[in-house]
């Protein structure tokens, strides 16, 4: 209680801070980083609605690619190993996380997911994030870039509904374009406009994946974000402080 | 609805602010949230309120700030409008988010014997 002049009050004291209240999941993210980093993985953290195609690009990428084997993903979803049995039949490795009732991964879950995970010769891995717009941006997993599949069947102004998305994207793929004779409402310039506003320097690839449309500029993207993140890399591995369980 | 969880990452950053303070029970607690963030604030707020019960913030109220987006050109510092293109219109440059994707515990008031 208040010694000073006895009105009775408490006595508060205020504890100013600027404290991430997602730090924990930051520290792990950046502990991923540096997993993927020392192994010259390149991570991707691909995101999108539900439908939007995420699975169907990563298998016309291994189509395309030719060689699946660089290739491994995760695929989060709420429920079934559908996804990661897709990927397999398309020659990527591949390791479901199911999240129950959570619409997100996060790192602590991806970090989980990595142990005992066989990565030799990857260079590439696909997180294939929980389908949803919102809730997965906020989470930093330890990715080299965000990725957002967004199909042209979701309307011309999905980005401005769903700007922290967006803002966060370090490339948009838009898919399903085979569709858009079908489509004669749906203006793509509208939808570059939309992204115009939400992100900064806007990068957008059209893919169809059933016709493996699109692949040659989005493997050049990925080989480029790859020799980028090999000239950065640290020339030994990180100190580990604490036990791989798996 | 990823409130909850960053109402239980929120509890446990107070938990480690208000460690030094024992004895101590925790009054309010203030958290920035930026509108680019991600996080929807009444939302937060419900489960806040929810989860608190049991916790070391149990009789603290929760006060949320919301944190305006603010896009601004990195070399002239020209304001981008809202709902504009994210490019300076002078200097060509794309815009950097100035504020607006905070998730912070800024402030906790400590009630101490």
């Amino acid at each position: 209680m208040c010694q000073d002049c006895g009105c009775g009050d408490p006595n508060l004291v205020p504890i100013e801070v600027q404290h991430r209240i997602l730090e924990r999941n930051d520290q792990t993210a950046i502990h991923n980083r540096e997993h993927f980093s020392a192994d010259s993985i390149l991570c991707i953290n691909l995101m999108g609605s539900p439908g939007a195609g995420k699975t169907a690009v990563l298998e016309a990428t291994a189509r395309a690619a030719g060689n699946p084997r660089a290739f491994a993903a995760l695929a989060g979803d709420l429920a079934t190993e559908n996804d990661a049995d897709r990927l397999r039949a398309a020659g990527i490795r591949s390791r479901a996380i199911t999240t129950g009732q959570a619409c997100h991964l996060d790192a602590e879950l991806v970090h989980r997911s990595l142990h005992g995970f066989d990565l030799d010769d990857v260079e590439c891995l696909f997180i294939e994030n929980v389908g949803n717009l919102v809730c997965p941006a906020v989470y930093d997993l330890g990715q080299a870039a965000n990725v957002v599949a967004l199909s042209v069947t979701e309307g011309e102004d999905k980005p401005l509904k769903y700007p922290t998305m967006f803002q966060k994207a370090d490339l948009v793929l838009l898919t399903k374009t085979d569709l858009l004779p079908h489509l004669p409402h749906i203006r793509v310039t509208k939808i570059y406009d939309a992204l115009a506003r939400v992100m900064p320097d806007p990068q957008v690839f059209t893919i169809a994946a059933i016709n493996d449309s699109g692949m040659t500029q989005w493997l050049r993207w990925l080989e480029q974000r790859r020799a980028k993140l090999a000239s950065s890399a640290p020339a030994t591995h990180h100190h580990h402080e604490h036990a791989h369980a798996r | 609805m990823h409130e909850y969880s960053i109402v239980q990452s929120l509890v446990d950053s107070v938990e480690s602010v208000a460690r030094p303070y024992e004895g101590g029970s925790v009054h309010h607690v203030y958290v920035d949230i930026g509108e680019l963030a991600g996080v929807d604030c009444d939302l937060l707020q419900t489960a806040y309120d929810t989860f608190r019960e049991g916790t070391i913030c149990q009789d603290a109220p929760l006060t949320i700030e919301r944190i305006a987006a603010q896009w601004e050109c990195p070399h002239c510092h020209l304001a981008i409008r809202r709902g504009e293109i994210l490019r300076c219109p002078s200097c060509n440059e794309p815009a950097k988010l100035a504020a607006g994707d905070e998730i912070l515990l800024r402030r906790v008031e400590m009630e101490v014997a």
